[in-house]
């Protein structure tokens, strides 16, 4: 259960988008994929779900070339929760997730029983077992979230393509969310906006400045001062997390009264 | 902000068999009153009567037989028919725009029949076609409003649901105002048949309009239950279905045929009838659920019953003169939309 990718190059219009992107995301991990707006973050993940086709480059899924495989058999494969919002005609909770079977149904076939269970256990599994019969279109962002979440869960895909899960979430369901998705066991690559939700879930990461990446590694070696200040120009401070010791990102004011004495009483990032 | 998870609303939705038996026998007594209510009253024993005796090869030439199989029966099944084709259309086209308040003319069908339509009952194009020609002037009209507007929309390979309402809204416009320029240099005295066919009407339903609408119809209903789970899985947006397995532009191609050959042939026969292909999906949705394995033969079941019921006030309700059925489908449509929109704020989403 591993993804990879070789050396991929995605062209939009003509126009390389990204190139060179080699990474691996072996069995179980979560890989968070960082970068500016604009750095190509999703550019990749939708190559990985068929919206743009590679110019140059392999997607590997456990060594086989996915893209070889059929959409229906790539779905059953990788299960994606992606940026837009599903229109709100009012289908249930329940019902929604249904939707993540398509893949295993043909034209003819019914849910049947084991469709059922697979659905109301995905459904559970993210916490939502008392908004099944819910309208989809009533629930929280953070609610919402979790049922696509339960969507792709029944999709009973082994790897997991996120991109931007926590995008417009209240700060309580941007932890909720991801400690959930760390938590499921399922190989996972998702788009991370904020670089400190990012030091705080992620097992890996690959840090992506103009279409190239700029680093990867453990959370604690790609997010530094200098690394950030190579990729997103910006000019910041990388605290270790005061209980668990992961990287933390404080932002300065670029201009202002600075003292040497407030920097040095922050805790180094190797604490 | 949402205060707790406690309240969770029961699930008030018929099951499916129910359901379907219910619009099923709402449909059937619907086009029954049909048949038997008009200028002249016929018993339903009377009715059954012609019927039978029809199906049994015998032909009983009294005043009643006329009544009801050359005249109510093919009207009350074309406007079945018709109703069903649109409510199919509206049902999909929602569904393919990502956009609750589209309908089945928002993609320029109805106009581009209307052009053609126009062309031949005021400077008599296709003449030699007899009685064919309004029908045959306004399916041609609309495929090529469709091609056009699919041509268009397809730039860049894929047909994006933003792009298409524009092109279709845009198309739309272009093709009224060529109406409107033939309306404005043809005859006055034709003018008057223009602006009915417009308007919508089942007043020249004949036995031979019937079997291309009915056959379109069941090849495109057929086709579209066996897409019911695409279609589900296109309500989640189109890359979200590509990510669920479905073949993203081969469906949105194929919807987009199927949609204009059943819409296109509904309106010639009958002309444009606004509101039924916007309103019904969303009255069918409130009742069973949002998925399309439900929705779309409880709204072909329902799209015919309303139709035909419409067409039934339409004829009776000036009588011995005839509304426009387009008149009487907005005067009830345009209120239900505005209520089921401040019902159901889904229709224009959350708010916030």
């Amino acid at each position: 259960m591993s993804l990879e990718l070789r050396d991929l190059r995605v062209d939009i219009g003509g126009r390389p988008i990204v190139s060179g992107i080699s990474l691996r995301v072996p069995d179980g991990q979560f890989a968070g994929l960082l970068g500016p707006n604009g750095s190509g973050k999703s550019t990749i993940l939708k190559a990985i779900y068929r919206v743009h086709r590679p110019a140059a480059g392999q997607i590997l899924l456990d060594g086989a070339d996915l893209l070889r495989l059929r959409a229906r058999q790539a779905a059953r494969r990788i299960a994606v929760v992606a940026q837009e919002s599903p229109v709100e005609f009012g289908f249930t909770v329940t019902e929604l997730v249904m939707i993540g079977r398509t893949p295993h149904k043909g034209p003819f076939d019914r849910d049947g029983a084991r469709d059922r269970e697979i659905v109301a256990d995905a459904i559970a599994r993210v916490g939502c077992a008392a908004l099944a019969g819910r309208s989809f279109h009533t629930l929280s962002g953070g609610e919402k979230q979790r049922v696509l979440i339960a969507r792709a869960l029944a999709q009973q895909a082994d790897h997991l393509i996120l991109d931007e899960p926590t995008n417009h979430l209240d700060i309580r369901y941007q932890t909720e969310i991801l400690e959930l998705v760390a938590g499921l066991g399922v190989t996972v690559l998702a788009a991370v906006h904020d670089l400190s939700l990012a030091g705080l879930f992620c097992d890996a990461v690959h840090l992506l400045g103009e279409g190239r990446l700029a680093a990867a590694g453990p959370p604690a070696e790609v997010i530094t001062p200098k690394v950030i200040r190579a990729v997103y120009g910006a000019d910041v401070l990388v605290i270790g997390h005061p209980e668990t010791g992961a990287p933390q990102l404080l932002h300065r004011p670029a201009s202002g009264a600075r003292t040497e004495r407030t920097v040095s009483e922050i805790p180094p990032l190797q604490a | 902000m949402r205060e707790s998870v406690t309240a969770v609303r029961p699930d008030r939705r018929l099951p499916p068999p129910v359901m379907l038996a219910g619009s099923a026998v709402l449909l059937l007594v619907v086009m029954a009153a049909a048949v038997g209510i008009g200028s002249v009253a016929v018993s339903p024993g009377a009715v059954w009567h012609v019927i039978t005796s029809h199906l049994a090869g015998r032909q009983a030439a009294t005043v009643n037989d006329e009544i009801i199989w050359q005249i109510r029966l093919p009207r009350v099944l074309l406007a079945a028919v018709v109703g069903a084709a649109l409510t199919t259309a509206g049902t999909v086209v929602q569904v393919l725009v990502r956009n609750p308040l589209a309908d089945p003319y928002l993609l320029g069908i109805s106009s581009g029949a209307s052009v053609g339509a126009t062309a031949v009952l005021l400077f008599g194009a296709f003449a030699s076609l007899g009685l064919w020609a309004v029908s045959a002037g306004s399916i041609i009209g609309a495929l090529l409003a469709m091609a056009t507007v699919f041509a268009v929309a397809r730039q860049g390979g894929t047909l994006a649901p933003t792009q298409l309402i524009l092109c279709g809204v845009v198309m739309a416009a272009f093709f009224e105002a060529i109406t409107s320029f033939l309306i404005f240099r043809g005859n006055p005295q034709a003018t008057q048949s223009v602006l009915f066919w417009l308007l919508g009407s089942f007043g020249l339903a004949t036995w031979s309009q019937l079997p291309l609408p009915a056959a379109s119809l069941l090849a495109v209903v057929g086709y579209l239950i066996t897409q019911g789970r695409a279609l589900n899985a296109l309500a989640m947006g189109p890359e979200a279905a590509a990510s669920l397995g479905v073949e993203v532009h081969r469906l949105r191609r194929d919807l987009y045929i199927a949609t204009s050959l059943v819409a296109g042939v509904a309106v010639a026969v009958s002309g444009v009838i606004g509101f039924v292909g916007l309103v019904v999906p969303h009255i069918v949705r409130l009742l069973v659920g949002s998925d399309h394995r439900r929705v779309l033969p409880a709204g072909a079941l329902a799209g015919a019953a309303f139709m035909t019921a419409a067409d039934l006030l339409a004829r009776t309700i000036v009588a011995p003169q005839e509304m426009p059925i387009g008149v009487i489908t907005a005067f009830i449509g345009a209120p239900a939309l505005v209520i089921l929109i401040r019902r159901r704020p889904y229709l224009y989403g959350t708010p916030g």
